[in-house]
């Protein structure tokens, strides 16, 4: 698979490490009264979809950036690569 | 009709007109006390077990395409039970126990071979780890043996101790470990199964789970609504899917493993042997062909096939090892759909809706585990109360922090 870095263009994937569900960008509240209910959804359940899934990968063999990739699971065709900091942006999770 | 040695002299005499189908090809009734789902190796154990151990009737097997068409099918056919942990070692040896009868138990030649399995160390500390390892096999009844360098070397003269980086320092070995013809596994149960009365439905995809007030009450099909009081998933990679219909989110990943395959040679690999620390583990088969792999592709698949930078890596590891390997050509190469859990071991549970249990997360290793799994679901599902060599793999661990994480990796599912 290539993936088509947004700042080095495209890239072997095994440059990367794979992490998972980009969902894992949104880290639950510790201090929610449901703290302990979101963690443990957080740690250990995914959607795991056959389709379209959007993945954390980590460009540990180049500039370290991580990446959101949306992905087909069904056919490995990659259609969108953001820099996963914009992506936290957009979502209020970073500054 | 039995199989036998006489059947096969007299079919013989006869032109061999006298075979039937192995079994029946059943459309679905509108009720059964029990539908499983997936009709792979896990499913119909399950079946199989749940008819002749259990004595229950009005069983269903329902897969989408034909059976032995999943996993069960492109497996690397490895048996052995050489775990650690309480949770798992118990299991696997119920497991291998069950190989060793299973042909005369089924009927059915599954060419059952233990011819053993070694896996390679190369340092002290890997060394202690397996030590550890085989004693905690011999205290739950199994059987291992450290094999110094020397005695594997007698058994495998081939193998490159010297390699600058992997320096082969012993190795423990499982005797009673080896291979089982993968489709054979399949067709025993299956024939074994129908003959004690189960339907063995093909062609016939679940889409859809019907549950109403907290019970699931049958499956939709592409073949039509069938009801069920208990209906049991056992889809291995397709285990998100399926339990999704239920709104159910799994500790579970999907993920690809590769396989390969060299053209047939006289006989040359006595046994299995395995490289952990250079992704790479082989056997021969009955056929010649040297059948191996190494690490899953590691990212969310449901494609069925990896990409070229994990071949490449399982070919290094084995041209390490193994330098003739170089000189066979590869035939074939495929990859089937893990369910990795998030930490490695397998859950055999009911859920928390009534009627519905679910078996999954075989990451790699299922194949082996086959005749206990169907085994425990079966005694599951029958009784309602977990075998007692499968307390362990409930849903709720990750909850209530029992995780069985046989490699220490925590809740990475690639790095299981
Ligand atoms: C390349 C490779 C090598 C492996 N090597 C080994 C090994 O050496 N040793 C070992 O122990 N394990 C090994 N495994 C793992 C092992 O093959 C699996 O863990 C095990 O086979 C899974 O259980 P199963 O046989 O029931 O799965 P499967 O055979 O995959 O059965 C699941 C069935 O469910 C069906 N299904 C899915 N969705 C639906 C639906 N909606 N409706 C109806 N049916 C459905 C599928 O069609 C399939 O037939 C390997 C796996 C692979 C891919």
């Amino acid at each position: 698979m290539i993936i088509i870095h947004p700042l080095l263009g495209p890239r072997d994937s095994s440059e990367f490490i794979y992490k998972g569900d980009a969902a894992l960008i949104n880290r639950p509240d510790w201090q929610a009264s449901d703290a302990l209910d979101q963690f443990i959804d957080y740690g250990y359940l995914r959607d795991n979809p056959a389709g379209l899934h959007r993945e954390l990968w980590y460009h540990e063999q180049g500039d370290r950036s991580w990446l959101v990739v949306t992905r087909d699971t069904t056919t490995h065709e990659i259609t969108q690569v953001e820099l996963a900091r914009d992506v936290a942006r957009r979502q209020g999770r970073s500054t | 009709m039995a199989y036998s040695g006489f059947r096969i002299l007299r079919e013989a005499l006869r032109g061999h007109r006298g075979w039937g189908p192995a079994w029946r090809d059943a459309a679905p009734k509108d009720h059964y006390d029990y539908v499983i789902i997936g009709g792979g190796g896990h499913g119909l154990a399950t079946a199989y077990y749940l008819a002749s151990v259990y004595k229950q009737s009005r069983i269903a097997v329902v897969e989408k395409g034909w059976i032995g068409g999943g996993n069960v099918g492109r497996n690397t056919t490895i048996i052995r039970s050489n775990y650690l942990l309480e949770g798992n070692e118990p299991f696997y040896e119920f497991s291998l126990k069950l190989w060793e009868g299973l042909e005369q138990d089924l009927n059915y030649n599954a060419m059952v071979s233990q011819r053993g399995i070694l896996n390679l160390v190369h340092t002290d500390a890997q060394r202690d780890a397996f030590i550890r390892r085989g004693n905690a096999m011999i205290l739950n009844g199994a059987d291992a043996e450290f094999m110094s360098t020397e005695q594997i070397v007698a058994k495998y003269p081939f193998l490159n101790v010297n390699n600058a980086r992997f320096p082969i320092k012993g190795g423990l070995a499982q005797h009673r470990g080896g291979t089982v013809r993968h489709d054979a596994v399949a067709w025993g149960y299956a024939r074994a199964a129908d003959r004690l009365g189960v339907d063995i439905i093909q062609n016939c995809q679940v889409t859809g789970l019907r549950i109403e007030n907290g019970t699931c009450l049958g499956v939709d099909t592409t073949r039509g609504f069938i009801g069920a009081t208990k209906v049991a998933s056992c889809v291995a990679g397709s285990s998100s899917r399926i339990m999704q219909m239920a709104g159910m989110r799994l500790p579970i990943e999907s993920h690809v493993l590769q396989a390969f395959v060299s053209e047939g040679l006289k006989p040359i690999l006595p046994g299995v042997i395995t490289f952990g620390a250079g992704h790479f583990y082989c056997s021969q088969s009955d056929k010649g062909g040297l059948v191996f792999g190494g690490d899953i592709d590691g990212y969310n698949s449901y494609a069925q096939r990896g990409n070229l930078p994990v071949i490449e890596d399982v070919c290094e590891g084995g041209m390490a090892i193994f330098p003739n390997l170089g000189r066979a050509r590869l035939l074939r190469s495929w990859g089937g759909i893990m369910d990795m859990s998030m930490d490695g071991s397998p859950i055999i549970d009911r859920t928390h809706i009534d009627g519905l249990y679910f078996n999954g997360g075989w990451c790699y290793g299922g194949f082996k585990a086959t005749p206990a799994s169907g085994y425990a679901y079966a005694h599951l599902l029958a009784t309602d109360t977990p075998h007692h060599t499968a307390t362990a793999y409930r849903l709720d661990r990750f909850r209530t922090g029992h995780m069985i994480d046989e490699k220490g990796m925590g809740n990475q599912p690639n790095l299981h």
